[in-house]
């Protein structure tokens, strides 16, 4: 009988591994590309050295007024001065105290949910999203069991900016899955009403609908009534976002072939198990990074509430550079501004790649 | 698989479909199926691909609805009502061409996800099940993989433990081997057979007609939606009577 013997592996060609590997295979790989990366090398050099100048070298870091910024650099001093402003806006200094522990409060209560050791995970969760959001209101509003009341007129700075955020996705996400499923209904009627929901918040900008809540609804509302103007941004952020997370949602549950469907339905589970426990699980992992996408605008969409003159942190910095004792500090403040959102923004964009990773099952067909 | 297996008593009607017809649009997929399945009887079906044999048993739990004629399944008659049709599913598994588990879920989750939320049983108890039944279609090792992890024939009997945690009184089986990889089917057929010995009410649709000989007390072929014969496999298969089923088994029997 005849045996057949294996060739043994051996190394890939010293070429193509490494650090030569890395810089042919990316930098270099053709002469077009070695031209795109020298081009692309001399742009940096054009811009990056005097970029670190004037934010690092000949910046301004410790003083109190306009007068102390002498070196020609950029004067941090005034975002330094103005931090309490464009963090806190107007809510009173010496109750910042709750802002802060309302954020420490999320940190820490959201902790757990991080942990993977952690035992009723989903339990917890649903308690921290009932309780916690009670409790940030108390805290930041105030008004009962002995604390101060802080209208939301104060609310300003990148603590607001962080609420309208914050609550326009936590509002949007279930809503627009709802949006989502009933669009996908059997039953006409639902169908119709998500249909037209879904267009008509889409069909109209996010200025319109903040502009319509604080300046054509009261109009329409009985004569003595009226309710917070936060509290109407809000709302309309949420609905107007919401569409577009069920547009983003459907995208999703399209992508699940119709034998998962089956599969669930010939086991007996009903509409509702069929789709929490089966078809949702898999169409929400798929559209990661639409639904981060739509969060990541409504992040930056929430400056647009500087039309109905709400102070969040943009419109804080805005205000900061028309005082006249900082005139000329625009650019000091817009930078900071566009740092602050790249951050938050950089930071919801790395989480969905954690999160795709840790939930990819390996299941590609 | 040539030699006959245990017969296990077929005692009381399972399955009664009484003058069936569906359409798709305008057209007409079955045509007056008249079928009575008894407790114990494994029934298979083949016939010419658009035959209407995987609508017939998706039929049975109303993946497919019909729209004359009755069908009544353990003494529930499949209607619109959705309390109905879900008491029939929680008693009849399904094993389809493409496996269907559920990616994002282990094995052992695949298969207590339904005795956990449709039949309410504690944990515990669905992942002893689960792990009881796995062992039966000899994977219990690979319980706490990814469904995308496992080969073709593995995934199928996953599949099949997953429908026999339901507890069900009766199998259907939606070509099973047919998106499988020829070295695989055997797996997923000797899994059947042990099913079938065990006395499970059995109805598949599959072209492995050696699986038919072995298991089947009685074999159907259909054509253009009808039920053109149907007779005990040997007689079925030494003697057909029909012109269409003669040649039907002359161009898959070679």
């Amino acid at each position: 009988m005849q045996t057949h013997t294996f060739k043994p592996d051996l190394p890939p060609p010293a070429l193509s591994v490494g650090v030569v590997g890395w810089l042919r295979a990316n930098l270099f790989s053709s002469w077009f590309n070695s031209l795109l990366t020298l081009f692309a090398a001399y742009l940096v050099w054009l811009i990056l050295p005097p970029l670190i100048q004037w934010a690092f070298i000949n910046a301004d870091w410790v003083g109190e007024t306009r007068a102390d910024c002498t070196s020609g650099g950029a004067c941090w001093v005034f975002i330094q001065q103005r931090f309490g402003q464009f963090m806190y806006g107007f809510y009173p200094s010496e109750l910042r105290w709750r802002v802060d522990l309302t954020l420490w409060l999320a940190i820490i209560g959201a902790a757990p949910l991080f942990i993977p050791q952690m035992v009723r995970k989903g339990l917890y969760g649903l308690a921290f999203l009932v309780v916690y959001p009670v409790v940030a209101y108390w805290l930041l509003h105030g008004g009962s069991f002995g604390l101060e009341v802080v209208p939301t007129s104060r609310w300003g700075g990148l603590m607001l900016t962080l609420v309208i955020a914050a609550v326009g996705i936590a509002g949007a996400l279930p809503l627009g899955v709802l949006l989502a499923l009933g669009r996908r209904s059997d039953m006409p009627a639902i169908r119709v009403i998500c249909v037209t929901f879904i267009e008509f918040w889409r069909g109209v900008p996010l200025i319109t609908v903040l502009f319509m809540s604080s300046v054509m609804l009261p109009l329409f509302l009985p004569e003595g009534m009226s309710f917070d103007k936060l509290m109407r941004a809000l709302i309309g952020v949420i609905l107007f976002q919401s569409a577009y997370i069920a547009e983003v949602v459907r995208g999703g549950l399209q992508a699940i072939p119709k034998g998962q469907y089956e599969a669930a339905a010939a086991m007996g589970l009903g509409y509702w198990r069929m789709m929490g426990l089966v078809i949702l699980p898999q169409a929400m992992k798929l559209v990661i990074p639409g639904i981060v996408n739509t969060f990541i605008s409504l992040f930056k969409d929430t400056s647009l509430v500087i039309i109905i003159g709400l102070f969040d942190l943009l419109n804080s910095i805005k205000q900061a550079t028309t005082d006249p004792a900082w005139l000329g500090m625009a650019t000091e403040g817009y930078v900071f501004a566009a740092l602050v959102f790249w951050i938050f923004c950089f930071g919801m964009s790395r989480y969905s790649v954690h999160l795709e990773r840790k939930l990819d099952t390996g299941h590609k067909r | 698989m040539s030699e006959a297996i245990k017969q296990p008593a077929v005692t009381d009607g399972m399955i009664q479909m009484q003058g069936v017809h569906k359409w798709y649009g305008q057209f007409h997929v079955l045509k007056d199926i008249n079928l009575d399945v008894k407790q114990g009887e494994r029934i298979v079906l083949c016939g010419p691909s658009g035959s209407g044999k995987s609508t017939t048993i998706r039929c049975l739990n109303r993946l497919e609805e019909h729209q004359q004629g009755r069908i009544v399944v353990d003494g529930t008659e499949l209607t619109h009502d959705l309390k109905q049709i879900e008491a029939v599913r929680r008693e009849v598994g399904m094993v389809f061409q493409h496996f269907n588990l559920f990616p994002h879920l282990t094995v052992l989750q695949n298969c207590t996800l339904a005795p956990m939320w449709v039949r309410k049983m504690p944990k515990r108890k669905a992942e002893e099940i689960a792990m009881h039944f796995l062992e039966r279609v000899r994977i219990p090792e690979q319980a706490n993989k990814y469904p995308g992890q496992l080969s073709g024939g593995q995934q199928q009997r996953v599949a099949i433990a997953r429908a026999l945690c339901m507890k069900p009184k009766v199998m259907l089986f939606d070509e099973p081997t047919s998106a499988l990889d020829p070295e695989m089917v055997k797996e997923v057929l000797d899994t059947m057979i042990g099913l079938a010995e065990d006395g499970m009410t059995m109805l598949c649709v599959t072209h492995e007609m050696g699986f038919a000989r072995t298991v089947a007390n009685r074999v159907i072929f259909m054509d253009k939606g009808e039920i053109v014969e149907q007779n005990e496999p040997n007689a079925f298969f030494s003697n057909p009577q029909n012109e269409r089923t003669k040649l039907f088994l002359s161009q898959i029997i070679h």
